[in-house]
C-alpha cells in the first residue's frame, strides 16, 4: 500500500524519490487530471499558500504549466524572470531568493541553467524547492509526466523497453527518465552519436547504441530529444542534415518498426531535425498528452509537498 | 475501547426502505434527479438505494455519480494526517438537477460544506438536497441539517460512530466505538 506522505521536503531530483513517493505522485496526479477536465477547473486547497516561479532561464511549457497547476490549486502565485531582474545588477543567487521568501512566499520553483542549483538553494534557504530544471543535471517533473504519461498508455513499466533518442550528454531530461524508468523497473536503451552519450552512462543500468533503427524494433516506447545548442559552442556532429539522417525520427525508418511504438517529445520540438512533422503529428505520438498530463502532475507535486508545510500558529 | 450496536441489521433495512420512498414521494420518477454519494463511505449508501429503488419500486436509469471532496476540505495542513483523496466519478450533469447529496454519518458538517462547493465544479444545481442514515446531533459546526434522515444518535465528542455495510456475510449493522 502506498504511504500517503512523500519521504521528501523539496522536489530537488528524482535521485532523491522513493518508488513510493512515485507512486503517490502519480496517483495524486490521477486525482488532478479529472478535476482539471471539469468544467471548473480549480480547487481552494492551496488558497494560503503563495509560490514564486523563478526562471533563470527561458521556458514556455514548464513555466506556464507550472503556474496554471499553482492557480488551478488557488495558490497565490509571482513570477521572476532573469531579464529585467537585479541579478544584472550583480545580487546573488542567494540574495535574490531571500529577498523573495522574505515576501512570505512558501514554496520556489526554480529553474536556473547550473546543475545543482536547487540543491545549492534548498541547502541555504529556509523554503520548500521545487527544481524546475537545474542546468544539464535534472528536469524532476518532466521526467515525473513522461513516466505517467507512460504508464497510461502501457500500464506497469515493470519489464517495459522505453529507447531515449537524441542529445543524451546536455539533457536533464534525460537523466530524470533514466533515474525514474530504473525505480519503476523498465528496460532502458539510449540512443545518440557516441559524442552525445556521457562517458560510463552504463553505470547508471542503461544500455547504449547508435542505431535507431534496432533500438526502435526493440522499444515499446520513444522518447525523442532536441539537440540543446544553447548550451555549447562545440560542434557534436558534422551537420543537422546528417544528424537527421541517422537519428532523426522519419517515417522510412518507423516503417521499418512493424509494431506500434508510442513517440514521447519533451518538447520543443525542431520540426525535420530530431522527428519529422508526419510523426510528429501522428496518432502514435503523445506529445500533447504529456503536455496536459504535466499540469496534473505539478498539482500533484506542490499539494504533496505543501501538505507538509508547518502550519502558521493561530495562537497570538 | 467499547462497542456497542445502534441499528440492527433488520431495522436497518427498514430505514433504507423508508428513506427509498421518502426520496420516491419528492422526486417520483428521478428524470430530474441526481443522486450523489460522497466518498468514501457515502457510496455504499448511494449504491444500496439505487438497488432497492430499481429492486423494489422498478424505477431504472437513475442519474448518480461519487464525489470526492478532499481538495475542497477546510483542513488542509491543518489534520494530524494527509488528506488522501479517493476517486470522483460525475458523469452526469447537474446544471439545473435536483442533486441529493448521499453520506452515511452527517457529523460536523464540514464534509458537507466542503461538497456544496465541490458540486459547483460541475454545473450548478437547482437544488440541493441532503440524505443521511445517521445523524449525530448537537455536534454541528456549521448550520447544516439533513433533508432525509435515517435516525438520530447522541455521542459524545470523540466517539466513533461507524456503519458496516453488508461485505462477506457480515451484518449491514450501525456501532459506537466509546471512548
Amino acid at each position: 500500500m502506498t504511504r500517503n506522505k512523500l519521504s521528501v521536503d523539496h522536489l530537488l531530483g528524482i535521485k532523491y524519490l522513493t518508488e513510493n513517493d512515485l507512486n503517490l505522485i502519480f496517483q495524486t496526479a490521477s486525482h488532478f487530471k479529472e478535476i482539471i477536465n471539469r468544467p471548473i477547473k480549480k480547487v481552494p486547497s492551496l488558497r494560503d499558500i503563495t509560490i514564486a516561479n523563478l526562471f533563470f532561464e527561458n521556458s514556455t511549457r514548464t513555466k506556464l504549466s507550472f503556474e496554471l497547476a499553482e492557480k488551478r490549486l488557488s495558490a497565490d502565485v509571482i513570477n521572476f524572470s532573469y531579464s529585467g531582474s537585479s541579478i544584472s545588477k550583480g545580487e546573488n543567487l542567494i540574495d535574490t531568493i531571500s529577498n523573495i521568501i522574505a515576501m512570505k512566499v512558501d514554496i520556489i520553483v526554480l529553474r536556473h541553467p547550473s546543475p545543482g542549483s536547487a540543491l545549492f538553494v534548498s541547502k541555504n534557504i529556509n523554503s520548500c524547492i521545487i527544481n524546475a530544471g537545474d542546468g544539464t543535471h535534472e528536469h524532476p517533473s518532466q521526467g515525473l509526466l513522461d513516466a505517467y504519461s507512460l504508464i497510461e498508455k502501457l500500464g506497469n513499466l515493470k519489464g517495459k523497453k522505453i529507447a531515449i533518442v537524441g542529445d543524451v550528454l546536455h539533457s536533464r531530461v534525460a537523466l530524470s527518465n533514466v533515474f525514474l524508468l530504473n525505480t519503476l523497473g523498465a528496460e532502458i536503451k539510449l540512443c545518440a552519436p557516441k559524442s552525445l552519450l556521457p562517458k560510463d552512462i552504463e553505470s547508471l543500468g542503461v544500455t547504449a547504441t547508435d542505431d535507431l533503427v534496432n533500438t526502435l524494433k526493440w522499444c515499446d516506447a520513444v522518447n525523442m530529444l532536441r539537440i540543446q545548442n544553447e548550451r555549447t559552442d562545440v560542434k557534436f556532429f558534422p551537420s543537422n542534415r546528417e544528424y537527421s539522417k541517422l537519428f532523426g525520427l522519419d517515417r522510412e525508418k518507423f516503417n521499418k518498426v512493424k509494431k506500434d511504438v508510442l513517440i514521447l517529445h519533451p518538447g520543443p520540438i525542431n520540426r525535420g531535425v530530431e522527428i519529422t512533422s508526419d510523426l510528429a503529428d501522428s496518432e502514435n505520438a503523445i506529445i500533447l498528452n504529456q503536455v496536459e498530463n504535466g499540469v496534473a502532475i505539478r498539482m500533484a507535486i506542490i499539494y504533496l509537498l505543501a501538505s507538509k508545510l508547518k502550519m502558521i500558529d493561530y495562537d497570538y | 475501547m467499547v462497542r456497542k450496536t445502534l441499528l440492527s441489521q433488520q431495522k436497518f433495512e427498514t430505514i433504507l426502505n423508508r428513506l427509498a420512498c421518502q426520496l420516491i414521494e419528492k422526486h417520483k420518477d428521478f428524470q430530474n434527479t441526481v443522486l450523489i454519494g460522497l466518498q468514501p463511505r457515502g457510496i455504499y449508501l448511494l449504491n444500496r438505494l439505487i438497488s432497492i429503488l430499481e429492486e423494489s419500486y422498478g424505477i431504472k436509469n437513475i442519474s448518480h455519480g461519487k464525489l470526492d471532496v478532499t481538495f475542497f476540505r477546510d483542513d488542509f495542513r491543518r489534520a494530524e494526517t494527509i488528506l488522501s483523496p479517493k476517486s470522483t466519478k460525475m458523469d452526469v450533469i447537474v446544471e439545473n438537477k435536483l442533486v441529493v447529496l448521499i453520506d452515511d454519518v452527517l457529523y460536523t458538517g464540514r464534509s458537507i460544506r466542503a461538497a456544496l462547493t465541490a458540486i459547483d465544479s460541475f454545473g450548478r444545481p437547482n437544488e440541493i438536497e441532503l440524505l443521511v442514515l445517521i445523524d449525530r446531533r448537537f455536534s454541528r459546526h456549521l448550520p447544516i441539517q439533513p433533508d432525509y434522515l435515517g435516525t438520530q444518535i447522541d455521542a459524545i465528542q470523540g466517539d466513533k460512530v461507524k456503519v458496516q455495510w453488508n461485505k462477506n456475510g457480515i451484518e449491514n449493522i450501525v456501532y459506537i466505538e466509546e471512548k
